[in-house]
């Protein structure tokens, strides 16, 4: 009986610090609990059309798109971000051109036209909203852990 | 030999009229055409003028009740190839639901307002129900092998009019650049306010989703 009892007090112990874990995950991410819970959506968050380029959190970052996208064409038969970004367009539209690596292929050869593989821009470039992080983000920029050194000269001392 | 043959057939032209001309006589001589083409005997001038205009005003408003009839969105989905295709791809656009609730009908875009270009519209419209009767567009696959063809000919008639549809709600007057976003006040200053371009040469599919847009001028 003693040994039971130990073992199941011991494993109620457990539960619980691994209850007091996950209940440091928050905020929830996963909807209401319980899960069968109806929670009114959120409002929509408002997207960010500024137009002020945001800078990149390391140099390969897919830019950020500064503007609206909703509604834009983006399928088969058309790609309205081409429409402004393209090689020949950006003279009219005064928009960033597409990167040169967006007319090679993944060889590296240089294509007549945008990439085929290129195409879904909103794979990797997405617009922002004004919507708040669920969690704290926690990333630092790759200068901030690299200019102490520079500075204190780690370079000299090596 | 030639002369012979010539007066012979002015003798002929004398017997009898040509064959118009007897046509034309036989249908002045109908009961009908006689009594409408002589003067009224039994009815008075005032019952002709005034029973004349009241008749033209019922017919007028007749004719414009249709008219209007035929512009409603209702009667556009009435048709399956409209209610499946262009008027389920409407919904969710800004010109179907937005934050003031203003929304276009079909007929805001597709039939000019002023009276002279809607006549003109509504009888090329008569083709549709010409594609209509004959499914040119009865299926989804028909319709999208066609949508080109079809988008093509409202870009035509909106380059042609200036984006007349357009410009009955959106002038370029009332725009007020400030309360746009910089680079759509940069675009319009350039390329509206200069008449270089017309509302749909970058307003493209803004309403209904695109055709292939290979080889359409500023797209690629």
């Amino acid at each position: 009986m003693r040994p039971v009892f130990l073992a199941g007090s011991i494993l109620a112990v457990s539960l619980a610090a691994a209850g007091a874990l996950f209940a440091q995950d928050a905020p929830r991410l996963r909807g209401p609990e319980p899960f069968s819970l109806d929670a009114p959506a959120p409002p929509m968050p408002r997207p960010i059309t500024n137009d002020v380029r945001v800078r990149r959190n390391y140099p390969d970052q897919p830019p950020l798109i500064p503007h609206n996208v909703e509604g834009y064409a983006l399928d088969l038969n058309a790609n309205q971000c081409m429409t402004c970004h393209a090689r020949r367009f950006t003279e009219q539209s005064q928009a960033p051109m597409i990167s040169v690596t967006h007319y090679q292929d993944r060889d590296g050869t240089t294509l007549g036209g945008l990439a085929p593989r290129r195409y879904a821009c909103l794979a990797c470039h997405v617009p922002q909203t004004e919507a708040r992080p669920l969690v704290e983000n926690t990333f630092r920029d790759m200068d901030e852990l690299a200019e102490p050194e520079q500075r204190t000269g780690a370079r000299g001392r090596r | 030999m030639s002369a012979t043959e010539d007066t012979g057939a002015e003798k002929q032209a004398e017997r009898q009229p040509g064959w118009i001309r007897r046509r034309w006589n036989a249908f002045r001589n109908l009961p009908l055409i006689r009594t409408a083409l002589g003067p009224a005997t039994t009815l008075s001038l005032a019952f002709l003028t005034l029973g004349g205009f009241f008749a033209g005003v019922v017919f007028w408003g007749g004719f414009n009740t249709v008219l209007e009839y035929t512009n409603r969105t209702e009667f556009c989905i009435g048709c399956h190839e409209m209610r499946a295709n262009v008027f389920e791809e409407l919904q969710g656009t800004i010109h179907a639901v937005n934050r003031s609730g203003v929304r276009a009908q079909c007929a805001d875009c597709h039939v000019p307002h002023d009276w002279t270009h809607k006549m003109g519209r509504k009888m090329q419209a008569s083709m549709e129900v010409w594609g209509h009767l004959f499914g040119t567009i009865s299926t989804r696959e028909l319709f999208l092998n066609h949508r080109r063809t079809m988008a093509e000919r409202e870009w035509a008639r909106m380059e042609a009019n200036d984006s007349l549809q357009c410009r009955n709600c959106h002038t370029a007057e009332a725009m007020d650049l400030t309360k746009q976003n910089p680079r759509a006040a940069a675009a319009h200053e350039r390329f509206l306010f200069t008449g270089e371009r017309t509302c749909i040469q970058c307003h493209r599919g803004i309403a209904h989703r695109l055709p292939d847009m290979h080889g359409v001028p500023g797209w690629q």
